[in-house]
């Protein structure tokens, strides 16, 4: 489904590379989480893959369903089914979240050449998803995000991902900010969309995430680089020796 | 003042002396009224329309905008149109001409034309200022409008909306209205054209807000692309009265819109809210000054621009505090949102405070649209041109939403959505 190859990107305003040959891999149907120390270039990954005009890609290509999307804007990549959770979610003042739901949700369509949803079948959506969330109905009333706390923008943010059914789902640090049992809540929503068409990719600082988002492959990222890859034992193994023998391997 | 020589009339100057000579014998009104007009006219043509060189006017050279004017027009036909929120009490003033009908109870209306036969609006037809230009014009050639009452401890049920219709030529109306103690109202100031020939439309609402009065004004202007629209409200607020103004600006292709108030009683409350939607080559201006002349008042002016095309805008507010209007507590924010490399906005804030223990300040900033939220937007595959048209709506609705009246919010948040719409 995704195919990284050899990615080179760099910010654009001062020219800073963080991503330094970038090769990964994420087959349907596969959960893959990225893990690595700050600074390593997660969320910068997770932003190019979006289409954040931030960053400029100097070489290498990004690959989904086998077409480059290098070309595509952010709202283009979206339509395709790109879908990027944000570790901080952006507060709209004067953009009501049913309007911004509706219109996410009908431009996509449209995209696809698909139908626009009736507002009473939007609305019905919105109620189901809302509710496997466990969101109060009043926070759907608000501006986007505005006023939400860091629990509620994460589950606001995966109530989007439940609307929009993304084929390749990239989180970026929905784990910080929530306590327990939101994280269980969030995790069961994310868990919920597993198929074996879709894609996650989980990026997160901890193992604690991964507990409940069970990942079929784990890469550690430093560097602008994927210094390794394997299994899920390969997190509990970081979570206990912590990431300097990977790195001191690598380096 | 300029020393001056005697000034070369424009094309538009020698236009309203000479509609005066013709419209005299028609205007009505009693040996006072036509003094107080004579008074005006006169001062008119001796200054002329202000120019840059008048400070209030600095910014809208009304001699050099005002290319011409269009002649009054007796034969123009329109009519009225549905309230903006159903259910509301309508006062029409088509094309100039008052009627009143369909007044509820406990409202009392008369036609300012017949206070004008009777004498009553002389004293009304007076300068606030040698830079007066929209009372000079506005009282020289007033011929109708609405003297109101809202006696003491009524509150309106529902909104009421004077609604100005204007197809062609001029007009000139008056609202004069007194908002009882206690009282509670929502009035709507609608201004609308029927098509596209050129008008003059010139407006001067006087309110008197009693203590205890509690009263939503909003002055909606949707005149046509090639009107000229002079407006101007003054007000007096009492004691523990609250006076929110909303001025939306979303057509004229010359408009002035002043707003001048005094607090007069301790403990009341102005805010007022301006939204300018500008496009073509429209030149909009709202000039605002508030006195706070007594102790412990408050007022908030937030000021909220969208330019397009070759649009320019301008928004000058002076906030004057008295020596003992201690406890002052006043804020004024213009922000500007620049959409067009052609467009043009001028702030100008102004502050004069003569009291020592007040809370003053004020901001204005030109922005573009945050890039942070046009890439969320986008990112949930919102396409840009869609995603920008939401970001400029939220940007005005944010003030619109201050509004209690779900319905109105809803129909104004149309009117917006509509005119960026068709602009963006």
């Amino acid at each position: 489904m995704l195919e990284i190859k050899n990615l080179h990107a760099r910010i654009a305003e001062d020219g800073t590379e963080i991503i330094r040959g970038l090769n990964l891999t994420v087959k349907a149907g596969e959960v893959a989480a990225i893990m690595g120390p700050n600074g390593s270039g997660k969320s910068t990954l997770s932003y190019i893959l979006s289409g954040r005009e931030d960053y400029e890609v100097t070489e290498g290509d990004i690959l989904y369903n086998g077409e480059s999307i290098l070309e595509l804007d952010p709202s283009e990549r979206a339509a395709k089914g790109i879908f990027l959770a944000f570790q901080y979610p952006v507060e709209i003042p004067g953009v009501a979240t049913m309007q911004f739901l509706k219109v996410a949700l009908n431009e996509q369509r449209k995209y696809r050449g698909e139908e626009e949803l009736t507002t009473p079948d939007f609305i019905r959506r919105v109620k189901e998803a809302s509710a496997r969330l466990q969101i109060n109905p009043d926070m759907l009333k608000r501006p986007l995000n505005v006023g939400f706390s860091g629990g509620e923008k994460k589950r606001a943010e995966i109530l989007q991902m439940a609307l929009l059914e993304p084929s390749l789902c990239i989180l970026d640090e929905t784990d910080s900010g929530l306590d327990i049992d939101a994280l269980k809540i969030v995790a069961d929503g994310v868990n919920a969309l597993r198929s074996p068409d879709r894609a996650v990719i989980v990026i997160t600082h901890y193992q604690r995430l991964l507990e409940y988002i069970v990942p079929d492959t784990v890469h550690v990222l430093y560097k602008g680089q994927v210094i390794r890859s394997g299994d899920k034992s390969l997190a509990l193994d970081l979570e206990a020796n912590g990431y300097a023998d990977i790195i001191g391997t690598a380096a | 003042m300029n020393i001056q020589t005697a000034i070369t009339m424009t094309t538009a100057e020698t236009a309203l002396v000479d509609a005066y000579t013709t419209q005299l014998g028609d205007l009505p009104g009693d040996g006072a009224v036509l003094s107080a007009r004579d008074a005006l006219l006169n001062a008119l043509k001796t200054e002329g329309l202000p120019t840059r060189r008048i400070e209030s006017w600095h910014y809208t050279d009304l001699r050099a905008l005002l290319r011409s004017v269009p002649a009054f027009d007796s034969t123009a036909f329109a009519e009225g149109v549905d309230p903006l929120v159903e259910d509301s009490t309508v006062l029409r003033i088509i094309n100039g001409k008052a009627s009143v009908s369909g007044v509820p109870d406990g409202i009392h209306v008369r036609r300012y034309g017949d206070s004008l036969v009777d004498g009553v609006a002389a004293a009304d037809l007076v300068e606030r200022g040698s830079d007066d230009a929209i009372g000079r014009i506005n009282g020289a050639f007033v011929r109708d409008g609405f003297e109101i009452e809202i006696p003491e401890d009524t509150e309106l049920a529902r909104p009421l909306e004077l609604q100005l219709v204007q197809s062609a030529g001029q007009s000139h109306s008056r609202l004069p209205v007194t908002f009882g103690a206690n009282s509670k109202a929502v009035v709507i100031e609608r201004h609308l054209s029927t098509n596209d020939a050129p008008s003059l439309v010139s407006i001067v609402s006087d309110l008197i807000v009693d203590d205890g009065a509690d009263i939503t004004w909003i002055i909606l202007q949707q005149q046509g692309a090639s009107d000229n629209h002079l407006g101007q409200i003054n007000f007096d607020l009492g004691a523990d009265a609250k006076l929110k103004l909303f001025v939306i600006n979303a057509g004229g292709k010359l408009v002035r819109q002043e707003v001048h108030g005094v607090t007069t009683g301790e403990d009341s409350d102005f805010q007022m809210r301006g939204i300018n939607l500008l496009g073509g080559d429209s030149h909009t201006d709202v000039t605002f000054t508030l006195g706070h002349d007594v102790p412990n008042t408050t007022s908030i002016e937030v000021i909220r621009n969208v330019l397009f095309d070759r649009a320019k805008g301008v928004f000058q507010g002076q906030i004057r505090v008295a020596p003992d209007a201690q406890k002052t507590d006043a804020r004024m924010a213009c922000n500007t949102l620049l959409l067009s490399d052609d467009a043009d906005f001028s702030a100008k804030p102004e502050l004069e405070i003569f009291a020592d223990d007040v809370q003053c300040g004020h901001g204005a900033t030109v922005i573009d649209l945050n890039p942070t939220h046009l890439y969320y937007l986008q990112a949930r595959g919102i396409p840009e041109g869609k995603a920008r048209g939401m970001l400029v709506n939220a940007f005005v609705d944010e003030i619109v939403e201050e509004l209690e009246d779900e319905a109105l919010i809803e129909h104004l948040e149309t009117i917006i959505a509509a005119w960026l719409d068709k602009h963006a």
